[in-house]
Order: structure tokens, then sequence, then C-alpha cells
């Protein structure tokens, strides 16, 4: 295991496992009424992780959040942090501090005041409180507005403010609930990759709800996919866009491209699938038992368009009409049919300002991938 | 419209403000007058103010109205604040619906209901548990709680489900015991809306006849029963007098919490 030199921290502490989860969730499940919010959740978070709750409204990630505050009571199931059961423990007993979506700052307060309200808690003395007070708001760069009141702020300052407050007690763990969805396009870019180095230098554990995938993926060192109250799947970024699990995980992660077939031959360390889409595709890997369905996931970037002569050998082929071209400046989407009438999506990197082989609306285009980026879904 | 004709808008809010103020500014002109009657000015004389201070039926029915309203009030806010939170924060419990009606109902009872009843059970209570001894301050205190605290629990219940939740969470979150944040964190953020209570519940036991009549016992006489049965006999000046010192009063509080509150937001 590679150890990080300048953290201290482990560096991969899901893959090794000795590691001792600082948080872990076993069979976690709550129900309002009727209405199942987390179903059976099982997940082990591991101590300076960037953690990323990453799911549609309504999946229950906020839900799992507010257990983890000590908010709601889970209907069943446990969750322990650094070890310790949380059942029966209230709020203001946990060793954890949440940055709420609403930020909620007092606004009968001054942001000094409320950066300093956690603090006063632990009856530290008053000079000790101001100093926090003061390297908290330096650290989110707000430094000058100690004594303007909440109502005073923009947006983006009292996000700052928001979070200054939740990390003012340097808790082991952080809890983040849209930390980033109340502020624009631009500003949320930058502020997600300070929200990054301050969890970096403070060493903390952040766990992070988000609906934004990008923000996920810029932000996470894993992500944790949910739909429907359940876990999809949890893994890096990398892993969760290159290898998702299921159709959901592709279909919510990036854009995707779906054939369905059935497997037709498995041979050692490729599988061949029939689909009446592409005809016969090759994946890589084995153990598929011929005849059950199966799904081949391509991403749109994978697929390359192909001079009419040159096909690579080994490669998957296909051939469509063009119907959409999306310039997107950096990069075009296509959207191609297929003869069986399908739609498939193709994207290419604008590298030069004219491209070498301009592709129009309505030209016949042959397009391959390679047989390892084609992800086989059996869910 | 409103740029084209100004003259119009002005005379309607002219009007209006007549209407309203005519006859508190005739009270207190007249309370100035010499003559012994209220209708007929025969010059500028503090007299009657002089005769107010000699008059000790009249000051100690004002005195005993100020305490029956401070601790109706007081009361009225303690209660209906708890009420409020029950009906805002307890979610849907059993018997919600009926809870929140027989808490809002003594707004629409009609006063003469209200006294009435609970004449018959100040009456009835005294012989079966001989408390309250007596009708006076006390029963009439009650009385006027009864219904203030609706006033109150309507004031302070659309502030509080108004309040975001979360701030109290925060302040959980923050280590703070739940005690410490209704100290800290709700309680000053419904303070206007509890003060806004607390003054509406002080005028609607001060200015109450009806209840006050049907509650009160020989030695209990509030201002306006006072005032009420002095009419009867031919009007005095003093009572001008009288309620011209209270515009005064009420005047100043409103303009001293006006002043506190911008104060505080600055």
């Amino acid at each position: 295991m590679a150890i990080g030199v300048a953290s201290g921290l482990q560096d991969k502490p899901w893959t090794d496992p000795s590691a001792r989860p600082y948080v872990r969730i076993e069979g976690l499940s709550k129900s309002f009424g009727d209405v199942a919010a987390v179903t059976g959740v099982d997940l082990d978070i591991f101590r300076g992780e960037f953690f990323a709750l990453l799911g549609a409204s309504g999946c229950g990630k906020t839900t799992l959040l507010r257990m983890l505050a000590g908010f709601e009571e889970p209907s069943s199931g446990k969750i322990y942090i650094d070890g310790v059961d949380m059942a029966g423990i209230p709020p203001h007993r946990r060793p954890v501090n949440m940055m709420f979506q609403s930020y909620a700052l007092f606004p009968h307060m001054t942001v000094a005041q409320n950066v300093a309200f956690g603090l006063q808690q632990e009856r530290l003395p008053r000079r000790e409180v101001a100093d926090r007070v003061r390297q908290m708001l330096d650290l989110v760069q707000i430094g000058g507005l100690a004594r303007r009141k909440p109502d005073q702020l923009s947006g983006g300052q009292r996000q700052r403010v928001a979070l200054a407050r939740s990390l003012a007690k340097r808790p082991k763990l952080v809890l983040l609930d849209e930390p980033l969805g109340a502020l624009d396009r631009k500003l949320r870019e930058q502020t997600q990759f300070e929200l990054v180095n301050i969890q970096e230098k403070l060493e903390t554990t952040f766990v992070v709800v988000t609906h934004d995938q990008e923000e996920a993926m810029t932000m996470a060192s894993r992500i944790c996919v949910m739909n429907a109250g359940m876990v999809e799947q949890v893994g890096t970024p990398h892993e969760i866009y290159e290898y998702p699990i299921s159709r959901f995980v592709a279909d919510f992660i990036g854009d995707a491209n779906l054939f369905d077939g059935v497997v037709d031959a498995t041979g050692t360390g490729s599988t061949r699938i029939s689909s009446a889409d592409v005809g016969d595709i090759v994946v890589e890997g084995g153990g598929a038992a011929a005849g059950a369905p199966v799904t081949v996931m391509v991403r749109p970037e994978k697929i390359q368009v192909l001079a009419p002569e040159a096909p690579d050998p080994g490669f998957n082929t296909g051939e469509g009409i063009v119907r959409e071209i999306a310039y997107l400046g950096g990069m075009s989407v296509y959207h191609l049919e297929l003869p069986s009438g399908k739609r498939i999506q193709l994207a290419r990197a604008n590298l030069m300002h004219t491209a070498e082989t301009p592709i129009g609306w309505d030209d016949r285009v042959r397009f391959h991938w390679h047989p390892a980026n084609g992800v086989p879904l059996l869910a | 419209m409103t740029g084209r004709k100004p003259w119009f808008a002005l005379s309607l809010l002219v009007l209006g403000y007549l209407f309203l103020y005519s006859p508190i500014v005739s009270l207190v002109v007249y309370s100035f007058n010499e003559s012994r009657l209220v209708t007929v000015w025969s010059g500028f004389s503090t007299r009657w103010y002089g005769a107010l201070l000699q008059n000790h039926q009249l000051l100690g029915a004002a005195w005993l109205s100020v305490r029956v309203a401070l601790m109706t009030a007081t009361l009225s806010v303690v209660i209906g604040t708890l009420s409020a939170f029950a009906l805002v924060r307890f979610g849907s419990f059993r018997g919600r619906t009926l809870f929140a009606g027989m808490t809002m109902a003594p707004l629409v009872m009609p006063d003469v209901i209200t006294g009435l009843s609970l004449l018959l059970l100040f009456v009835a209570m005294e012989g079966v548990l001989g408390w309250p001894a007596g009708r006076g301050m006390t029963t009439i205190v009650i009385a006027h709680a009864t219904f203030a605290t609706a006033y109150v629990t309507v004031v302070v219940q659309s502030r509080l489900s108004q309040l975001d939740l979360s701030l109290e969470e925060a302040a959980l979150d923050l280590g703070a015991p739940p005690w410490k944040v209704v100290a800290v964190i709700t309680i000053p953020l419904i303070w206007p809306a509890m003060l806004a209570g607390w003054l509406l519940a002080f005028t609607l036991s001060f200015d109450d006849l009806v209840v006050a009549s049907f509650t009160s016992g020989p030695g209990a006489t509030t201002l306006p029963m006072e005032v009420f049965s002095s009419v009867r006999l031919g009007i005095s000046p003093q009572i001008n007098a009288l309620a011209t010192v209270f515009i005064v009063a009420v005047t100043a509080m409103v303009v001293l919490a006006n002043q506190l509150t911008f104060r505080r937001r600055g």
C-alpha cells in the first residue's frame, strides 16, 4: 500500500482489507411511515476521504446524511463512527459537524458569532475562540466580513461562512448537504477545487451529498451512486465512469450507448455477444453463460469514426447515418442512426480549427471501438 | 391612475385619518377644558389633571387594570407560546385538529358567553375546591388569559412556522444541548412575535369590560368598569385626562419599542 508522504494518510485505504474504516454503516434502513427512504445500505468510509453520495432527488442520500448527523433515527441497522456505535447518541454529542443546504446561518448573529458558536459550546477560553474564528475565516478567505450579519452577505459569502462554521470545531467528520448547490456555475467550479484543497489541508473526512455528477467526479475520492434508497455502486470516479455495474449507473453518470444482446460464445479472456444493432460485439473478460441476456455499454468518446477503407482487425465495427450534430466547442457530439433504427452517440474532440474530415448531416459513417472499451452489464 | 389625480387619493387619506383620529384628538383637547361640561369649551386649564390625582377610586381602578393586564399578558405569552410550539412542532399528533380548534375558539367566542361560563365555573370551583375564594383580580386574570392566549398562539404560531428548522438543527449539530438551542436560537428568533403577542394581550385585557364585569367581585373594579359606570352618572373630564395620560404612555412605549428594534438591526 502506498502511504501518502505529505498527509500521513493512507492513499487508497478501501483497497486494503485490513484498513479500519472511520465510518461503518451496516444494513442501514429508514422508512417514514410506509415509505422506505433508505434500504439496506452498507458502506465503509475511511479517514481523510472525500466521499460523495450521488443520486437524483428523493434517492435517500440526504436521509442517509441526516442519520449520520443524528437528526434521523435509523429504522434498522447500525452506524459506527470511529468504532463507536451511534445508536441513541443525540446530534449534539456526535463528533460530527454538518453544513446545511440552506446554510442555516443564525440570522441574529454576526459572521464571527456564527463561527464561534460551536467553539463556545466547548467552553473554550474567549481568546482561543477568537483566534480559531480568525483562522477559519482566513481559511475560507472572508476575514474582512467578521462583523457582518448573514443578510448583508452574498450567496457565495454565506456558503463560506457555513463552511467555516462546520469546520471550526475541527471535527473528524464533516457532512455537507449540497454544499455548492446554491451557487452559480462559474463560482461553483472555482469552489469545487477550493473545497478539495481545504479538505486535504485539514485531513478531515468529508461526506458530501450532491445530485451533480460533475461535482462528484471533480471532488470525490470515491462516489456512492444511490437509487431508490439503495446503493447502486461504490467506487472511484474512474471506476464509476469506466466500469459501471448497472444500466442505472451507466446512464446516470455521463452519456452511454447501450447495446442489448445475448451471449453467443465465451472464450478465454473475451466474450462474443450477438446484438441486433451492430452484429457481433466482442468484449474483454469471460465467464458468462451462453444464451444469457447482456447489455454492452460504450461511452460516446470511446467510439471512433473510421475511414471507410481501413477497419482495425479485432475492433467492433458498425455503420450509421448522422442525424444530429451538437457542436460544443471543445468537442462535437454526433447522433447516428443505425440500420436497426437505434440511435447512438459518438463524441469527437475538435482538435483543429478545421477538422481534417468534416462530418455533415446525413453522412454515412463507419465507426469502431476497441473490445476493452465495451462494458458488459448484466443488470 | 395614481399619478393623474393625486388630490383624490390624498383627500381619501385625510378623510380616513380624520375618521380614525378626530375623536381621540377631541378627547385630548377637552381634557384641557376649563368647563365641567365635556362638550362646551370655556378655556384652557389643567385642573382635571389635578383632580385626577385626588381621585383615588379612578386611580385605583387604573392601577388594578394595569396589574391585571401585565399578568394577563405574561401568562398568555407563556401558555400561547407553548401551544404554538405544540401546533407547529409536534407534527400531526392525535387530536391535533381538536386541539387547534379549541385553542382558537376563544377568538370567535362572544365575550358574554366567555364571561358567563367562567363565572359559573369559578362559583362551582369555589364550592367544590374552595379556590378561588371569591372573585377578584385572580379570576379576572384567569378569564382574560383564556381569550388572550388564543391571540398570542396565532401570532407566535405564524412566526414559528416560518422559522427554518435547520437553524435549530445547526445549533444542535454544533454541540448545543436542546434547552440551550431554545434559549439562544429559537427564542431570540421568535422574540418579536412574542413581544407583539404580549402587547396584544395587554391591550385586550386592559380595555375589556364584559368579561371583567362577569368575573370580578366586590372591591375589584377595573378601569373600563369604573369608566362605564361613571359615564352613566354623567361623564367627568377627569376621564379625558386619564385617557390622555394613557395615550401618551402607549405612544411612548411604541416609539421606544420601534427604536429598540431598529437599533438591534443596524
